[in-house]
């Protein structure tokens, strides 16, 4: 139940904001979060964006895997 | 798909369960790691994670289908409710056939009660403004993830003095199931896989009492397969060695102290209640009952009707499911009464339920 899919922001009037994945749009309520831009990352969850897609830290958590491959530690 | 797809590579996992198998060598215990989030389970279940993980390693799945640990006393108030003239039930499509007492939203349904399931709460709202002259019930079921959303809905409807929409409330909060679990002496946690989108609304904050008073390592985890296999290392890092922390592995949604706006939306219309968790019992404060101010919105308050005693199928073990203590191949309904075309318990039914996981993707 506790599903959040990770959607784009594509426009915004008042509260609502029309979101996007893959071609797929939905409007998503955000009400539960501040300073929402366009072509920002959030996470839908019935209807709500419930927290924004942080992307340095996205970037970081990626980096971090694939450095640990560079320094040797290759797949078997 | 971004923000998906980088987080399925398998050259990437590959990597991690190397890293892991190298962080057991050399421990020589079973290590229990209990999940907490139906959504982790299905991701478990549909990525084969568990089959990829060193025998040593054991997870588990707790309550954490919010549907699964509803009591069924809720269920036959809802199916009261539907039975009223002019009432309409929406809810989020998991909880339609799950079995009441003696009946079913579904079943119902096809007695003429009108049923709807809808995508958001506000879907609800929408309902109640096309039907004026019906009563429509939501019913307000799920973690801290989904409670704001629910609150969000209240709001909504106060603002625009929408006086035909009610709630019928049994939202529950994490972590006092965690807590009790892992106080059970007949259930040996090593680790908790941290629910990840309930702690993008709580914090991971929520969860250093478990670490620091129940000595049980936390890891905040994401719901992709390498943010799984991720969580699993770190929480594997932890209990090697011997440390009990809260770390979050799934850093770009959930920080600290959550989201701090959705916790202001939940305290405003809701507060904390002692509430059942089926096959856990009662929890002291672990549930949301909507605050007086809002209570023209509450259905238990506003529509009484009449429930009828409630009965469970006597050979369901759904209970001993929840805690942990037992998998589905060991409940003797599981394929052979119980299937996902006729469900007996509630983990058959919802579609994050570990019997509905195990019956659809599993290999034991």
């Amino acid at each position: 139940m506790c599903l959040g899919v990770p959607m784009q922001v594509k426009s915004i009037t008042d509260e609502m904001a029309v979101c996007e994945i893959d071609g797929v749009q939905r409007e998503a309520c955000l009400m539960m979060i501040d300073d929402v831009r366009v072509g920002d990352y959030v996470l839908i969850h019935a209807g709500f964006a419930i927290e924004k897609i942080d992307e340095d830290e996205a970037r970081l958590t990626l980096q971090a895997l694939r450095q640990a491959l560079d320094m040797g530690l290759a797949p078997e | 798909m971004k923000h998906l797809h980088e987080y399925r590579d398998p050259e990437l996992a590959r990597l991690q369960l190397q890293a892991i198998r190298q962080t057991i060598a050399g421990y020589h215990r079973t290590m229990t790691l209990m999940e907490v989030c139906g959504t982790h389970t299905m991701a478990i279940y549909q990525h084969g994670i568990r089959a990829l993980l060193p025998q040593q390693i054991r997870l588990i799945s707790g309550p954490g289908c919010p549907v699964c640990v509803t009591p069924v006393t809720y269920l036959d108030q809802a199916v009261a409710l539907a039975r009223r003239p002019n009432t309409m039930i929406t809810t989020f499509g998991d909880m339609v056939r799950v079995p009441g007492s003696s009946s079913s939203l579904q079943q119902e349904q096809a007695r003429g009660a009108t049923i709807k399931i809808v995508y958001s709460p506000l879907d609800a709202i929408r309902l109640a403004v096309q039907n004026p002259g019906t009563d429509v019930v939501f019913l307000g079921v799920g973690f801290e993830t989904t409670a704001p959303t629910v609150a969000g809905a209240i709001l909504t409807a106060a603002r625009r003095n929408i006086g035909n929409f009610y709630v019928l409330c049994s939202h529950k909060t994490m972590p006092g199931p965690m807590a009790a679990l892992a106080a059970d002496p007949g259930l040996q946690v090593d680790g908790y896989l941290c629910p990840a989108h309930v702690s993008a609304i709580i914090g991971a904050s929520a969860y250093q009492p478990l670490a620091t008073e129940n000595r049980v390592p936390c890891v905040v985890t994401g719901f992709e397969p390498l943010d799984v296999l991720q969580g699993v290392l770190m929480l594997t890092r932890q209990v090697v060695a011997g440390q009990a922390r809260v770390e979050t592995q799934y850093r770009r949604v959930v920080k600290p102290n959550g989201n701090v706006k959705a916790k202001t939306l939940l305290n405003q219309v809701f507060e904390p209640c002692d509430a059942r968790w089926r096959g856990i019992g009662d929890i002291p404060g672990s549930g949301l009952r909507l605050r007086d101010e809002f209570a023209g919105f509450d259905a238990a308050r506003q529509l009484p009707v009449a429930i009828e005693p409630s009965a469970e199928h006597t050979g369901c073990r759904c209970g001993e499911i929840l805690k942990g203590k037992i998998r589905p191949h060991d409940c003797p309904l599981f394929r052979t009464i119980c299937t996902p075309e006729e469900p007996v318990g509630a983990c058959m039914v919802s579609s994050e339920g570990t019997c509905a996981a195990e019956y659809h993707y599993g290999t034991e």
